[in-house]
């Protein structure tokens, strides 16, 4: 059954997205309410789909890359859906429709993980979840922060056309851009110490410098260092922007990286 | 009966008039009793706002009805006499009437269309004819219908969202810059007229902090105590601009005031919170190079200019698909109007009842089929005469009826009765109908009154 609703949500992101691509070059306002409404049938059986997986899991299992990337899109897709209702910001879906898309499509081209008994991956659940729940926050700061280039690109140039006339205020971006942070971090904060933790038990050192981890705190300083540059020195707006697209274009190569090594060669 | 509106707009009277015109909000009800007390007005209200004053009224006789109300006007104030205001007057009457208030409401004829100020002013001076009793039956409907056409309009178009006019033009464009203009600062540098407007758009838009500064300062403290604002020094408000989101310059200098150099300080200051800087002087008074500050958003005259012309072109058709949709809804409320006439309905209620009987006639006979030819007769003449004394009283009160205050409420009320009329009607019958309020309790005053014959056309003759 999780099968056939996974199925059902990608035909439906995928339909969302063509649909928010058309949304974000035609001036009517229509479009919005189809993207809206497929968005939220792809969501409802997404849901679904996570939840038969779980319910028919018979034993314990560890995530893989599968699970958690379409948990990331999940997510996604919910923190869009409560935004939208919220501030009726149709433009946002016009962004994150698509990365949720993209996520799931990488999801689907990973296998799923095979069963496994090792206790020790219990506690990698709790790290995956609070790590994926961060990244979302990235990737909602991530595309709050393209939204914010383009309009303050539109402003400065005086081109008024559909996209200026979608997309929101400046400072409604960058305050989105600073919750998203502000919420990412901590999570990606306990999301590496629950990462450490399983790596103490399975391997018995906190930490031993391979490239996954090493990008992991990379990441983790760079965030830190954005959150500070805003609090103290003022590093908002458009350089707000900047660092957010930077960082989180670091977090989907970490992901790759970890990806590619644990389903590559090097594996 | 005849809706009528009688008034004046910017369209068509300097405010010189239009202010003496103009009906303090105090004194509308006691207007209303007076409207009402003139001969001939059976409905009447009463919009006065800084635009227009206008008074729609339901009259027995078109052209006796608009001279009531012209009176009326004059007599509001007593240094203007009735043939001053006649060359500042529009009459409208039917179709024609509702298509105006339609458009009003709609905000289709305001100053700044698109404007939504005056729906607000009509909903009120509504809410005031209903406190004082001075609307009935077809003024409440074209009002309620007035008032959910302008939504429509609201919802259906982007009318509201074009900023036709330069200074307001400045003030879509900082919504694009800040969602929330109430706590911004706005700091007003120079007093040309332009930017006073702009001035006042930004606090009609929620702006409560602003600042003035000119070069006189006595002038500044005048101009900041009109706005509710505070008074800066000219020789500091450079320094000062850092505490300004919104920064409208428009003085007489022939050279720049601002450089790049002061707004790429104030960005600093303000740790790159954006700035939002408007020039509106012609020689410009800030250096266009400011455009390279990052987080600092310049805007002169032509940029403005621009953007209106822009908006210009998308109102139009925005316009233009409203004024149909005001056509269309005049047509609804014709309609209704149509129904509200006697004749018509007493044959659309005779045809019903005798479409009924000769079904159910036939129904009977079908399955009497051995009846004799006087039996038939007898069947078919049993059926007519419940009809007709059943339909009697109703006959004979709307006839009665035609020429009382309340006559439209009967037929009205006959209509939904016996379910005469299209659906288009049913629509515009569909909102809860209060009990007929008139201005005039029923009297015998109306024995050369007309019948309900709205028209677009000329004056109808009475019957």
């Amino acid at each position: 059954m999780a099968a056939v609703f996974f199925v059902v949500t990608m035909v439906m992101y995928f339909a969302a997205t063509v649909s928010v691509l058309a949304y974000l070059l035609w001036p009517s306002e229509a479009l919005s309410k189809v993207s809206l409404g497929m968005t939220a049938i792809g969501f409802a059986a997404h849901t679904i789909a996570l939840v038969a997986r779980m319910v028919g899991a018979t034993n314990v299992s560890p995530p893989g890359f599968h699970e958690a990337l379409s948990f990331f899109s999940w997510m996604l897709i919910l923190v869009f859906l409560a935004v939208e209702f919220r501030h009726r910001l149709h433009v946002l879906g016009s962004f994150i429709v698509p990365l949720a898309l993209v996520s799931l499509v990488s999801a689907a081209a990973l296998p799923e993980t095979a069963p496994s008994l090792n206790p020790v991956f219990r506690t990698l659940w709790v790290h995956v979840t609070l790590s994926m729940l961060g990244t979302v926050g990235f990737a909602v700061a991530f595309v709050a922060g393209v939204m914010y280039l383009i309009q303050d690109g539109l402003l400065k140039s005086k081109r008024f056309n559909v996209l200026y006339s979608k997309l929101p205020a400046l400072d409604f971006l960058d305050h989105l851009n600073q919750q998203s942070i502000v919420t990412g971090f901590p999570l990606l904060t306990l999301g590496i110490i629950t990462g450490a933790l399983s790596a103490e038990f399975s391997r018995g050192s906190y930490l031993n410098w391979n490239p996954e981890q090493t990008w992991a705190l990379v990441t983790w300083v760079f965030y830190f260092a954005v959150l500070l540059g805003r609090l103290t020195m003022g590093w908002r707006a458009k350089r707000a922007a900047y660092l957010t697209i930077i960082g989180f274009a670091g977090v989907i190569l970490t992901l790759i990286g970890v990806v590619l090594k644990s389903h590559g060669p090097v594996s | 009966m005849h809706i009528v509106v009688v008034g004046l707009s910017h369209k068509t009277a300097p405010v010189e008039i239009r202010e003496k015109l103009a009906v303090p909000e105090s004194r509308i009800g006691e207007a209303l009793t007076r409207l009402c007390s003139y001969q001939g007005v059976r409905e009447g209200i009463l919009l006065s706002t800084c635009n227009r004053v206008e008074v729609y009224a339901v009259v027995d006789e078109i052209e006796a009805g608009y001279g009531r109300i012209q009176e009326f006007l004059a007599d509001a104030h007593l240094s203007l006499s009735s043939e001053q205001l006649t060359p500042h007057l529009y009459w409208h009457q039917g179709d024609r009437a509702i298509s105006h208030l339609f458009r009003v409401a709609s905000s289709l004829d305001s100053m700044i269309v698109g404007e939504s100020q005056i729906l607000g002013q009509i909903k009120e001076a509504f809410e005031v004819a209903l406190t004082h009793k001075s609307t009935g039956i077809i003024l409440n409907k074209v009002v309620k219908k007035a008032i959910s056409v302008a939504k429509r309009v609201r919802t259906e178009t982007k009318i509201a969202e074009m900023a036709v006019s330069v200074s307001y033009a400045a003030v879509e464009l900082a919504k694009k810059i800040f969602s929330d203009l109430s706590e911004k600062t706005v700091l007003l540098v120079g007093a040309g007229e332009m930017a006073k407007l702009a001035a006042r758009h930004f606090i009609a838009s929620g702006v409560r902090h602003v600042r003035v500064t000119t070069r006189n300062p006595q002038h500044g403290l005048e101009l900041a105590n009109r706005f509710g604002g505070t008074a800066v020094a000219f020789e500091q408000f450079r320094e000062e601009m850092a505490s300004a989101d919104i920064v409208l310059v428009s003085t007489g200098a022939a050279h720049y005031l601002v450089s790049e150099e002061d707004v790429q300080r104030s960005v600093k200051q303000r740790m790159n919170r954006p700035m939002f800087l408007i020039d509106i002087s012609v020689p410009r008074n800030i250096d266009p190079a400011v455009r390279h500050v990052d987080n600092a958003f310049l805007f002169d005259i032509d940029d403005l200019k621009a953007r209106v012309e822009q908006n210009r072109g998308g109102r139009l058709q925005e316009a233009e698909k409203a004024e149909q949709m005001v056509v269309v809804e005049v047509g609804i409320v014709r309609r209704w109007l149509q129904s509200l006439e006697v004749t018509p309905t007493i044959a659309a209620l005779r045809t019903r009842v005798d479409d009924i009987k000769r079904a159910e006639v036939e129904k009977t006979l079908g399955r009497l089929a051995n009846l004799s030819a006087s039996e038939r007769e007898l069947v078919e003449g049993l059926a007519s005469s419940i009809v007709n004394k059943l339909i009697h009283n109703t006959m004979v009160t709307l006839k009665a009826e035609v020429n009382s205050s309340e006559g439209a409420a009967f037929v009205e009320a006959a209509r939904r009765f016996f379910s005469l009329g299209d659906s288009a009607v049913s629509n515009v019958n569909g909102s809860t109908s209060s009990a007929p309020e008139t201005c005039h309790p029923p009297q015998e005053e109306s024995k050369d009154a007309e019948e309900v014959t709205p028209r677009t056309g000329s004056k109808t003759p009475g019957h």
